[in-house]
């Protein structure tokens, strides 16, 4: 019988949540790496034994975990991330030139293809990789020299890159998001890159249409057509039928366009999940109500749901990279606040329960779904 | 063979989360041939266990992590010379070169 495992990264350690394929009851193993912030726990599609964990502390800086047994036991890695050649500088938050400097590892992606092949998107962003199974690493330094780095300025939570959805049906093909850059693409593995915002509008950039700027917050692809892209902008939720060649806005009747979180659907390509947040300077959700808005309709046409969530006096956020879903039969939606509960769905977002309510901020929430 | 290539053996204690990374107790034994500075005892610290290498002194810059400090002997050592001599009473094993995460809430 098919299970579940979600693997939870938050302020204070990582936590691994099981189920089997009922997803009613749960066991619940860590915390690993107690004390140390997990900004993203992952595991490869390939080999579901095979995870990653980034661990960092504004004390300790930058480390690395890797697991062979589904997160049972963990061995440090390689943590050496040295940008390629002379850093350079990007736009600080005053518009000054600010030298590159490494902050942290924010998401890691696996390889589709190779266990031991691993991409890591940081702060100050950058794309690295791994192909030693994260022993060592180096930049595919074309992202970060692009012609428009020097103008690439940090969002609130610092200049990260925070997303990295990989083509399955073009090795070549990788996109990446960055706030508050915007999204590029690269056609040739990660080599060369180009901006993909156009349609994209930020008010609070003096050029609201500007090439690069624009604060994405996550990007979500659906692996059977991955030409389709969905974004929660920082204000605005976005599609793009094109790879990022052209967007247009899906927001349509949310009660806020703002939000961090934005996933699809295993199995529906145009059912989307989001979370609205009230704004950029309360994030919480309106009217004290944690709802998760659906559309199936690939946007524009979006309903509530709440059955299960707490509709008075909730104030949490849902981060960009706390939402997941699994890929068994009946899609089951995972997410993941502050406040640190974890809750699941195991109906496509019809119901929701609390797996567990009381761990530390939740920073991420990946599922894999195991034979 | 002189004095100064015979291995001495330093004592370090480290702070609760690097003791957990590395898997180590509060305090390590590290054999250190030749002057006992700073540089020679984190030398051998992080070649010792590969896992502390960045969490002490900054991959880019070689310079010690703003919120560590070092003290040896009730003195504080942050702000010295990398290369400069520990005290004998490190050096000789009698005293432990102390690695101090800076307090702070959080």
């Amino acid at each position: 019988m098919s299970s579940v495992r979600v693997l939870v990264g938050t302020k204070k350690g990582a936590f691994i949540l099981n189920s089997d394929g009922k997803r009613r009851d749960w066991q619940v193993a860590g915390p690993f790496f107690a004390g140390w912030e997990i900004y993203h726990v992952k595991g490869s599609p390939v080999d579901p034994n095979r995870l990653y964990a980034s661990q960092s502390s504004g004390w300790f800086g930058q480390t690395m975990q890797r697991s062979d047994d589904g997160g049972v036991t963990w061995t440090p890695v390689g943590n050496k991330f040295v940008y390629d050649g002379v850093p350079g500088t990007h736009q600080w938050y005053d518009g000054t030139a600010h030298p590159w400097e490494f902050k942290r590892v924010w998401h890691l992606e696996p390889s589709l293809t190779d266990p031991d092949h691993v991409y890591a998107g940081v702060e100050d962003a950058a794309l690295f990789h791994s192909r030693d199974g994260g022993a060592t690493w180096t930049e595919l330094a074309g992202l970060r020299k692009n012609e428009t780095g020097p103008q690439w300025q940090p969002g609130a939570g610092g200049m990260c890159l925070h997303t990295i959805l990989l083509d399955p049906t073009d090795p070549g093909r990788i996109y990446i998001a960055i706030s508050a850059a915007g999204a590029f693409r690269a056609d040739d593995g990660g080599q060369t890159w180009k901006p993909i915002n156009k349609g994209l509008v930020s008010d609070m950039m003096p050029n609201p249409t500007a090439e690069v700027g624009h604060c994405v917050h996550h990007v979500a692809m659906h692996p059977a057509r991955p030409k389709v892209l969905f974004m929660q902008k920082h204000w605005d939720v976005m599609r793009s039928d094109d790879a990022g060649e052209s967007w247009q806005e899906v927001s349509g009747n949310l009660p806020t366009d703002f939000g961090f979180a934005i996933d699809v659907h295993a199995h529906q390509p145009e059912t989307l999940y989001v979370v609205p947040i009230k704004s950029d300077s309360e994030h919480f959700p309106p009217e004290g109500k944690l709802r998760v808005y659906r559309s199936q309709t690939g946007g524009n046409e979006w309903e509530p749901l709440t059955k299960g969530l707490p509709q008075q006096d909730c104030y949490v956020n849902v981060l960009r990279d706390a939402m997941a879903v699994d890929r068994l039969d009946e899609c089951g939606v995972y997410f993941g606040t502050t406040g640190g509960q974890v809750y699941a769905s195991a109906d496509a977002g019809e119901n929701w329960t609390a797996v567990v309510r009381d761990l530390p901020a939740v920073l991420s929430v990946e599922v894999q779904t195991l034979p | 063979m002189s004095d100064a290539a015979v291995p001495r053996t330093i004592r370090v204690v480290l702070p609760y989360h690097l003791r957990t990374l590395a898997r180590v107790d509060q305090e390590v034994a590290l054999a250190v041939a030749g002057p006992v500075t700073l540089r020679a005892v984190l030398d051998a610290l992080e070649a010792r266990h590969p896992a502390l290498q960045g969490t002490i002194r900054d991959y880019a810059t070689g310079q010690r992590r703003a919120f560590l400090r070092f003290f040896a002997c009730e003195q504080d050592w942050s702000h010295q010379p990398l290369d400069a001599e520990l005290p004998e009473a490190v050096a000789s094993g009698r005293e432990s070169l102390l690695i101090i995460g800076a307090i702070a809430g959080g």
